[in-house]
């Protein structure tokens, strides 16, 4: 019967020639390609040495923000955590003493801050329901670790710099 | 002998001498005027803050002339006869959305901070409004936030001026030490010379107040209301006044607030005293009733379940019914 494409093709299982039972050329050839690579530009890159540029609107790590003057932006007003679908956001408030007020803007802050980076799908609602400019995914890929608890990031490695460092 | 009243096109007989407002909350729905300084459990309430004004079309049946301004619903009495519009009047709409500017005028827009969001008449004024931008270029009058006692704290800032406060004192004290002083833009709710208020029903202040000017101390910044789960509860209070019928708000396994139950318009139902709202903080001091009902369009029903709702597949299969069979017999979800 003929086939409906018509492209099928009929193999012929000829016997080798000497040349192709030394084996000699075809592995010469498979080098060539090999060597032929090395003078080609890398199609990987080595990360985390070596990183790719990421799209503008990327989404990564979290960072807590701070204003002009170097105070937490963060009110602890609840809003990131209610937006997140994933619940991983978890904060306690605490009141700012006399004395505190370079330290922070608003008369409440955050004590206690966590993001369960396992929970976080990234989604970037947090950032979107902030009030105060105080939350942006704009961090690296969140790096791998050993244990659960580890993925958990107080603010210790949220909150950005302070500005005189 | 009653009088015939249409709101809106829905028609009502109420007793004589009953105002526009609580005719509307009789038929209930969309069409109940919001109220900041009304307050049905206070005598004299109302008249303040004018975000109840109504249109009345129709005078009575007698004179069918139409009022020629708007009216203050709180504090106008229905005639026989009498149309009034509420949200059918463009015009209702439009007056409301200039006294929510009004009463935003010196009040700072500082809801993340403050422990009232959530909860807040004022808040839910400006969202249906859509008034989110000022026009007012000049300063907010501002002032240091004072403790009254140690369990109330007092954000004169964010007052709106709606006498509630003082109605409450008025009303539950005979010697009131709160109330208003100066005139005009420099009025300011105070105790005289901060004075401590040292009444047993002190602490109804905060659940009066439509903002969050006054607060309580022992909430203060401890979590907010949208993350708490409400639970009527009740106990057997010595206080003769007080019949111990509260909400307690829960924070995982701890109380963290007492309120006094509120109805749908945000009215307390009965006045609690400051033995049941700052010191039974333990689920041990109180008998439990069941989860509070709170409107779906609520922030504070964000995330609760009220029940287990088995799904489709559940429901049809007898095998993953009996192994769910736990979980749907639990009034909510844990």
């Amino acid at each position: 019967m003929e086939s409906l494409s018509n492209k099928k093709k009929v193999l012929e299982a000829k016997p080798l020639t000497l040349a192709e039972k030394a084996y000699l050329p075809a592995i010469v050839r498979g080098m060539g390609i090999t060597l032929k690579h090395f003078f080609k530009k890398d199609v990987t890159i080595r990360y985390p040495e070596q990183k790719r540029e990421f799209s503008e609107n990327f989404r990564g790590m979290h960072s807590l923000k701070r204003d002009e003057q170097g105070r937490e932006r963060c009110t602890a007003c609840g809003l990131c955590a209610l937006s997140c679908p994933a619940e991983a956001i978890t904060m306690t408030a605490a009141e700012r003493q006399p004395g505190e007020e370079n330290l922070y803007r608003e008369e409440k802050y955050a004590a206690v801050y966590e993001i369960n980076m396992l929970r976080c799908i990234f989604c970037g609602l947090c950032e979107e329901a902030c009030p105060k400019e105080a939350i942006y995914l704009d961090g690296d890929i969140v790096p791998s670790e050993f244990i659960r608890k580890d993925f958990i990031y107080g603010k210790d490695k949220l909150v950005e710099a302070p500005l005189n460092q | 002998m009653s009088v015939k009243v249409t709101i809106d096109g829905i028609s009502i007989e109420v007793e004589p001498g009953t105002t526009i407002l609580n005719a509307a909350r009789k038929i209930g729905g969309d069409i109940v005027p919001p109220a900041m300084c009304y307050y049905s459990k206070l005598e004299g309430s109302g008249g303040k803050c004018r975000t109840c004004l109504v249109k009345v079309s129709k005078g009575s049946e007698k004179d069918p002339r139409p009022m020629p301004k708007l009216v203050a619903s709180c504090r106008t009495t229905v005639m026989d006869g009498m149309e009034v519009q509420n949200i059918t009047s463009p015009e209702v709409i439009e007056a409301r959305k200039g006294v929510v500017e009004m009463l935003l005028i010196n009040h700072p827009l500082d809801c993340p901070i403050c422990d009232q969001a959530g909860e807040c008449h004022l808040q839910d004024l400006g969202y249906e409004h859509g008034a989110a931008k000022t026009r007012y270029e000049f300063d907010r009058r501002t002032f240091e936030r004072i403790d009254i006692g140690d369990k109330i704290q007092l954000h004169m800032n964010r007052c709106i001026l709606c006498y509630r406060c003082v109605f409450t004192a008025d009303q539950i004290t005979e010697q009131r030490v709160h109330g208003v002083l100066n005139r005009g833009d420099h009025a300011e709710i105070s105790t005289y010379i901060q004075k401590a208020v040292d009444n047993d029903f002190s602490g109804n202040v905060i659940d009066v107040c439509p903002v969050g000017a006054l607060t309580d101390k022992t909430f203060r910044f401890k979590n907010r209301v949208w993350f708490t789960k409400p639970v009527e509860a009740h106990r057997d209070c010595d206080h003769e006044k007080c019949n111990g019928k509260v909400t307690l708000w829960y924070k995982g396994e701890d109380v963290i607030r007492v309120t006094a139950r509120k109805d749908v318009y945000g009215e307390v139902e009965e006045f609690i005293c400051n033995t049941c709202r700052f010191d039974k903080k333990k689920t041990s001091d109180w008998v439990i009733e069941g989860p509070r009902k709170v409107s779906h369009k609520s922030v504070i029903s964000a995330n609760h379940y009220e029940t287990m709702k088995p799904l489709p597949v559940v429901k049809q299969n007898p095998l993953l019914q009996e192994a769910n069979k736990e979980q749907f017999e639990r009034e909510t979800r844990l």
